[in-house]
């Protein structure tokens, strides 16, 4: 146990210093929890979907867990089931034997809802493209409202890519917290 | 028999040879009984050749690799079942049928596996004169599950979207309470036509792609890439080119390794584990970033050479700094969790491979080092600048969790040590060569151990050059059954860190 405390203690509290987006992130990090407030008056809920992707955009998306980026210390985390969710972040390019999945998955996420399609394959179906196997890009399967280039986009990327979807005209009309 | 190979160029020290159908059998089985293993099953199309298709398997010997061809009719194209031998030839074999046609004529389990309803059964997407019917909303799959009948018996769908933040797959377990009976994998969700894409791609074009088959070993599949077209076109690589290379794979294992012991932690309720080695995997990628100009390395390595140097050195002490400062931190988390009794207690005894049900279902990579499988191609089939370095395997005799975690601590602190060895002694150099074009109607072979286990790509040339056939295989293939046996007898919420502690890829196993 002492060790463990040992290096709590010794790894201090890295989001406060971070080394990588430093001013910016910050500025982002509370962009993002202002426009998070307004639009929902409570967390924002994501759920992602891999629908065919390379594994590397899951990459940057689990990092956008560690302690340098900690979204969930923005007001934003990660839901096991659409039904809980109010934006789906969707890697790609969407294979056929995904299709379907991604509908059902974007249908069972109640209204309001945002897509937000991550990297390069998302956004245009990338190297893959369009084949006997892959549909392209997310925005062929469901209506995508922000796509984020990349391969991968790094995690900086990936919280612009989601405040901008919750900034997003659309969101401004559901503010709903009186 | 093998007075008829003939010795394929390039770093992979392997052979070629036409095989009949008694021979593809029993070559299948000199080797199995020599001690050697099926490390990859595939098929080409060559009536243009005027014959019919080829089937063709890719076995490692003690010494080399070897790759048989036993060439088929075109009608109708069927092959000795090598799933007799090789049990791990079962599911290589029914993706073979799906996306080639051709068929093991004799096997038991004769179900789609890659396929589900992009396209009829009747058509064969690799197959030269396929055309993509008219896009049609795909129907449902209709796959046949085992079915697990008894008292109090019942079944747990899980996925294709999974509940965290994973790869797209089906598991289908069958539980009494809280202990699984039987797991069923169905997987192909990710299968997104890599290997046709290849043959549109010019040699130089494929690398990007080569690099897109597994994200997290974009390095692994682009050196074999890069391998086997470097054999093809005979091009001699420069040697300050090999060495960046292995720096690169070893920075991809260090990093995979990083993350997947945070989550193994994690899934052990152990939240500081993952915060910990996050924290490192994350300054590793930047220090990848700022270096090599990509977190994951993402196209650094090219045929012909590597596309990122570490050309000066103030570089060379930044990352000497950093390895001084992740070696010493990891050997304190190494510490904490082997002492730590709830995450003992996850660990120890839990998702147990035998050392026996590895050897005889090819368990590969670093689980099949953790249930004393030693096998490892850098120390055993040393391609240059492993030859050098000395590479010390790691292992472990109980296949469970612990024995998985325990093989990646060893893993890290030996590839921080051959990162030293190589900054020590990479020579100077240029670090890409010049492309030759490449032979007509060549064959060429990569291997290369990823973090994961050894990731191959074979490389079929056309008349003039270009790219015929390319399959590329992923470890995952060998590894994915035992998974299904790991997780027997255990209770159902020990499943997700079962399943971290192998981690195998599903967009490298569904191409």
């Amino acid at each position: 146990m002492f060790k463990i405390i040992n290096l709590i203690v010794k790894s201090g509290i890295l989001s406060d210093t971070a080394p990588l987006a430093d001013e910016t992130l910050r500025v982002t990090t509370q962009q993002i929890q202002a426009q998070i407030l307004a639009s929902f008056g409570r967390a924002l809920v994501i759920r992602h979907v891999d629908a065919g992707s390379c594994n590397g955009c899951e990459l940057e998306i689990h990092a956008l867990n560690n302690a340098y980026y900690n979204i969930e210390g923005l007001g934003i985390k990660f839901a096991a089931s659409p039904r809980h969710a109010d934006l789906l972040l969707v890697t790609g390019p969407v294979s056929k034997h995904m299709e379907v999945a991604l509908k059902r998955t974007y249908d069972a996420t109640p209204e309001p809802k945002w897509v937000v399609a991550v990297g390069d394959c998302g956004c245009d179906g990338g190297i893959f493209g369009e084949s006997y196997a892959s549909c392209g890009k997310v925005a062929n399967v469901i209506p995508v409202d922000v796509a984020v280039p990349g391969c991968p986009p790094t995690p900086t990327a990936l919280l612009r890519g989601i405040l901008t979807a919750i900034t997003s005209p659309q969101a401004a009309t559901v503010v709903t917290p009186s | 028999m093998l007075d008829t190979a003939t010795p394929l160029p390039g770093a992979v020290k392997s052979w070629h040879t036409y095989v009949d159908a008694p021979h593809w059998l029993a070559q299948c089985r000199n080797v199995r009984d020599g001690g050697g293993r099926l490390v990859a099953l595939w098929g080409s199309d060559e009536r243009k050749h005027d014959a019919g298709f080829a089937v063709h398997c890719a076995l490692a010997t003690r010494d080399d690799l070897l790759w048989l061809t036993l060439p088929l009719a075109a009608q109708p194209p069927c092959y000795p079942d090598l799933s007799g031998i090789f049990p791990a030839a079962a599911r290589m074999q029914r993706a073979l049928f799906d996306l080639l046609g051709v068929q093991a004529a004799d096997a038991v389990d004769q179900r789609k596996w890659l396929r589900h309803a992009a396209w009829p059964e009747d058509q064969f997407p690799l197959r030269k004169d396929f055309t993509p019917s008219i896009p049609t909303q795909a129907a449902g799959d209709d796959y046949q599950f085992v079915r697990v009948s008894g008292d109090g018996v019942h079944e747990i769908p899980v996925g294709p979207v999974h509940a965290g933040t994973i790869e797209p797959g089906h598991f289908r377990f069958s539980v009494v309470g809280e202990r699984v009976l039987r797991l069923e994998e169905r997987l192909g969700y990710t299968h997104k036509g890599i290997e046709k894409r290849f043959e549109a791609l010019s040699l130089t074009q494929g690398a990007k792609l080569a690099g897109r088959i597994s994200g997290d070993s974009t390095v692994a599949y682009a050196w074999a890439y890069a391998m086997a077209v470097e054999s093809v076109t005979g091009c001699v690589v420069p040697p300050r080119a090999l060495w960046l290379r292995a720096l690169f794979l070893e920075r991809e294992r260090i990093a995979n390794h990083l993350g997947d012991l945070g989550y193994l932690g994690n899934d052990a309720a152990l939240s500081f584990g993952f915060a910990q080695f996050w924290i490192l995997k994350e300054q590793m990628l930047h220090m990848n970033h700022t270096l090599f100009g990509h977190r994951y390395l993402m196209d650094c390595v090219l045929p012909g050479g590597v596309a990122a140097d570490v050309n000066t050195v103030e570089r060379g002490a930044q990352l000497s700094r950093e390895l001084d400062a992740l070696e010493q931190t990891v050997n304190t988390l190494h510490a904490i969790y082997d002492q730590h009794a709830g995450v003992q207690d996850r660990f120890l005894t839990t998702g147990n491979v035998t050392a026996v049900l590895a050897a005889q279902l090819g368990l590969a990579g670093l689980a099949g080092r953790a249930s004393a499988q030693a096998w490892d191609l850098r120390v055993q089939l040393p391609c240059a600048p492993y030859h050098e370095l000395d590479v010390r395997m790691a292992t472990h005799a109980n296949g469970d969790v612990a024995a998985r975690v325990s093989v990646r601590f060893e893993e890290i602190i030996e590839s921080l040590r051959l990162i030293r060895q190589i900054l020590t002694l990479i020579p100077e150099g240029p670090v890409c060569g010049e492309l030759p074009s490449a032979a007509a109607r060549a064959l060429g072979v990569g291997w290369i151990e990823a973090w994961r286990g050894e990731v191959l790509v074979a490389l079929h040339t056309d008349d003039s050059g270009g790219i015929a056939r390319l399959h590329a295989h992923d470890p995952s293939w060998q590894n994915w059954p035992l998974l299904e046996h790991a997780v027997m007898g255990n209770i159902v919420p020990d499943f997700p860190l079962i399943n971290k502690s192998f981690n195998l890829s599903y967009s490298g196993h569904d191409l």
